[in-house]
């Protein structure tokens, strides 16, 4: 009887750490909301907050895409590169035929984005070449390939058919439609991720590449499974992008994987895999942009932006190793007493 | 089970008249040059317990692993229920309900224990969910009948190694495996873990499963298993009964020669106190340890997995901070925490787990060797290869150590002797007080008897060994005086004279005699 309680005990504490991790960034939101809103008014005006969820739908989108494939102990340090691409040639594409409509515009960005990330989980899973030096190539090619098709020239917004402009801009019932999207990708992969058999293969992955093989979960089909979703979505992002800038350079969303990395791992997904949901990458995501909003409403030179976000990543990865460390004493203990 | 006249039969007849579950019919494997299996006939028959032994290198593992469906055989066929069957993939196998329980436990130290159990399989709900409820209720059903109490939704990576196999067994179970597959499994337990696991497998086995049983203890072997398959060098030796075998004989169809003793125990005289341990304490993990170790006298550290025995080597080498309490050597206190002051007041410390801390896998013989006394080995400030080399060379011959080539990387080694390359690496250092975290684990009979010889060498040129051992015949073979471990503290201290199995298990159970 006294194994059972324990037992229960550790799951608390074990229950409270993973979800500790998702109420402290919302604690930290709030917080920062609300010294920010108490400096400037605007802040939390309306128009303040919509801009806030504008700007953070696409690094959240991307978030959830990069923690699939963060879970399977792998990294895709290329979506930064398929969003430029993808805006780009898409806007290219939407410019020389008037004619096409939102929903090409979505599909041909996501078929883009699916093909980088079949190169990626290709390199990945059946060349057996590590993530990062993979993704790290791939982020190069796609981004001079982005160049040579771009040729300096540039995606105007008075170009772009109505329809795919409404998308950035337009909402239903007063929610615009980004976050929306956003959101419903994230639900939904968020669900498939819990409930689903497939789902738990890639946190069993990430766990345990060995372990995951010897139990005959189909490693390579997985991994591969979650750069063409991290390809797919990066694409979607890709289109998004287009729909609420408008204009166009082949320069866009340079550097932002770092940026999704960064909100991943402070949305508490362990960059060593097995650990994290797309709720707390999202909300990560989520935590960076707010902290940039916040700067420039609190008049703070834009350049500590930077560094407040390295800080914070420092602090997420500090954070993990000390809890981590001290739910391996409470295990220990508690194995002291019931190691027998 | 007709008697001795099958004990040279390859295909000797069975329980039953029923074809065995699962056999191997002239199985041949080779990897590049070497061949692993060569001809290996066996059968695993429903309701009996079958034992493998062999030497380490004997081919056991890659026998297992063709069985399980990680290696196919190059010739030869897998039967099950006497039709030919090819297993492409782990998952193959499982589907056949092969189940194997490896060596190390294969967990997913992040997810539950139900999910561990449950992965890839997880009972569906409408639309193809996971029906967690449904996990949770055969989980429960199954630790029922395992007569084990482990909660479904504790992380793995807590888990005590004996856990982990009964999860690993349950996994088995949940699957309903005809054929349970282990290698090693008690290599990591300790007596009464071990006693428990044995019931839980003569229950499957009287439910019908077959059992294929691997372990290098040999009183293992004739406590659970009915018959036993000999392997040495990859070739098939002999499938028998284990009634009326004796333990000479099937150590010698293992070695293929009479072996000298195994616990070469010399006689050696005891000198000043090397080692002196002083209420060494760290916060929930053990207390108040005071023991010394004299020069020639071999300690041996005894208790359950678990104990805190390895906790109080680490931390007596330094590699753990301890809270309270003083380690002294040769008369002087070592600063706490200090790696290289234990090392430099000649303590060496050999892990237990080789792969992980005691070597570098993929680097040679020669640089694991080298690789303690890196300053003793420069000429200038660079270090000298022909220096590595000697030194490598003189310890590999010391310790008869079987090897191609020194540059050849450690990997490529058996157990045994990557057990010898560490024991080189650390004796290089010319330690006084040797520190030894369960010396001949998972490796053979024949290599564990020259590390027990290579022991009492030691010792009895006045070294101070503190052998830390869960193998109670290893410790009672080998030790002059016996401390044990119970929950973190030292409950008991036993010389050689009085040590006896009951005493020292007594002991290490926590209860007082």
């Amino acid at each position: 009887m006294t194994a059972v309680t324990a037992g229960r005990s550790t799951r608390g504490i074990v229950d409270l750490v993973f979800r500790a991790r998702e109420l402290s960034i919302v604690a930290a939101l709030a917080v920062l909301v609300a010294v920010t809103a108490a400096a400037n008014g605007n802040f939390l005006s309306a128009q303040g907050l919509k801009d806030i969820f504008l700007n953070a739908s696409i690094l959240a989108l991307l978030a959830v895409g990069q923690s699939f494939v963060v879970i399977t102990r792998n990294i895709d340090l290329s979506v930064g590169s398929v969003v430029g691409l993808v805006a780009f040639t898409v806007g290219d594409v939407l410019a020389a035929n008037r004619g096409l409509g939102v929903g090409v515009a979505i599909v041909l960005g996501i078929v883009i984005g699916c093909v980088c990330g079949l190169v990626n989980g290709l390199l990945v899973s059946f060349g057996k070449v590590p993530a990062l030096v993979v993704t790290l190539g791939t982020l190069y090619v796609i981004q001079g390939l982005d160049h040579a098709i771009a040729h300096g020239r540039q995606i105007n917004a008075v170009d772009l058919p109505r329809s795919v402009l409404s998308l950035g801009n337009g909402s239903v019932l007063g929610i615009p439609y980004l976050p929306l999207i956003t959101g419903v990708v994230m639900l939904a992969v968020g669900y498939y991720l819990r409930s689903y058999a497939s789902g738990r293969d890639f946190y069993a992955i990430g766990s345990s590449p060995e372990a995951a093989g010897l139990a005959g979960v189909p490693v390579r089909r997985r991994v591969m499974a979650a750069y063409l979703l991290s390809g797919a979505l990066a694409g979607l992002g890709g289109v998004l992008w287009l729909a609420r800038f408008g204009t166009v350079v082949a320069d866009d969303a340079h550097g932002w994987e770092l940026q999704v990395v960064s909100a991943v791992v402070v949305g508490g997904v362990a960059i060593t895999g097995g650990v994290g949901t797309v709720y707390g990458a999202a909300l990560g995501a989520l935590l960076l942009t707010t902290i940039t909003s916040a700067l420039v409403v609190l008049k703070v030179n834009p350049f500590w932006q930077q560094a407040i976000t390295g800080a914070l990543l420092l602090l997420a990865i500090s954070v993990d190793r000390v809890l981590a460390l001290r739910v391996a004493r409470i295990l220990r203990r508690r194995n002291a007493r019931h190691g027998s | 089970m007709t008697g001795a006249a099958e004990a040279t039969a390859p295909h000797g007849p069975g329980t039953g008249d029923a074809p065995p579950v699962l056999a191997l019919a002239g199985v041949s494997k080779s990897f590049g040059a070497v061949r692993a299996l060569r001809d290996v006939s066996l059968e695993l028959h429903a309701g009996e317990a079958h034992a493998l032994a062999g030497e380490n290198g004997a081919g056991k593992s890659t026998l297992v692993k063709t069985l399980s469906g990680v290696h196919r055989p190059d010739s030869g066929q897998v039967l099950m229920d006497g039709r030919p069957v090819e297993f492409h993939k782990p998952a193959d196998a499982q589907r056949h309900g092969v189940a194997v329980i490896y060596q190390e436990p294969t967990m997913f130290p992040d997810l539950s224990v139900v999910e561990n159990i449950f992965i890839g399989r997880q009972p569906r709900a409408s639309l193809g969910r996971i029906d967690r409820a449904a996990m949770h209720a055969r989980a429960a059903e199954l630790f029922t009948r395992l007569g084990v109490a482990l909660d479904p939704e504790q992380p793995a990576r807590g888990l005590s190694i004996a856990d982990q196999q009964l999860v690993e067994i349950a996994k088995a179970l949940s699957r309903d495996a005809r054929v349970l597959i282990m290698d090693e499994p008690t290599a990591a337990l300790s007596g009464n873990e071990v006693a428990r696991l044995f019931t839980v497998v003569r229950a499957l086995r009287e439910q019908g499963c077959a059992v294929l049983f691997i372990s290098h203890r040999l009183d293992e072997i004739f406590e659970l298993c009915q018959r036993v398959t000999t392997l040495r060098d990859g070739a098939w030796i002999a499938s028998e009964p284990v009634a009326g075998l004796t333990h000479e004989a099937l150590i010698r169809r293992m070695v293929g020669r009479d072996l000298d003793a195994l616990y070469p125990k010399l006689d050696a005289a005891t000198g000043e106190v090397a080692l002196k341990v002083d209420r060494l304490t760290r916060e929930g993990v053990f207390t108040d340890v005071s023991f010394e170790v004299r020069r020639g006298e071999i300690v041996a550290l005894a208790g359950l997995v678990g104990a805190g025995r390895s906790e109080v080597a680490r931390a007596v080498f330094g590699v753990d901070r301890w809270d309270a309490g003083w380690v002294e050597v040769n008369g002087r206190r070592l600063p706490p925490a200090s790696p290289t002051a234990a090392m430099s007041a000649g303590v060496a410390l050999v892990p237990e787990d080789r792969r992980q801390q005691g070597l570098v896998m993929d680097q040679s013989i020669e640089r694991n060797i080298g690789l303690t006394g890196l300053k003793g080995l420069r000429r200038g400030p660079v270090i000298s290869r022909a220096a590595e080399r000697d030194r490598a060379r003189d310890w590999a011959i010391r310790l008869q150590l079987k090897f191609n080539r020194l540059s050849d990387a450690v990997n490529v080694l058996s157990g045994g002797n990557q057990q010898k390359v560490v024991l080189a690496k650390w004796l290089s250092t010319r330690p006084q007080v040797l520190i030894i975290d369960e010396p001949t684990r998972g490796i053979d009979v024949g290599t564990k008897a020259e590390v027990h010889r290579v022991l009492s060498e030691l010792a009895s040129d006045g070294m101070a060994v503190l052998m830390i051992s869960s193998d109670l015949p290893e410790v009672l073979g080998m030790a002059d005086r016996v401390l044990v471990m119970h929950e973190g503290r030292l409950v008991a201290e036993i010389p050689r004279a009085e040590a006896t199995e009951e005493s020292v298990m007594t002991a290490a159970a926590g209860r007082t005699s």
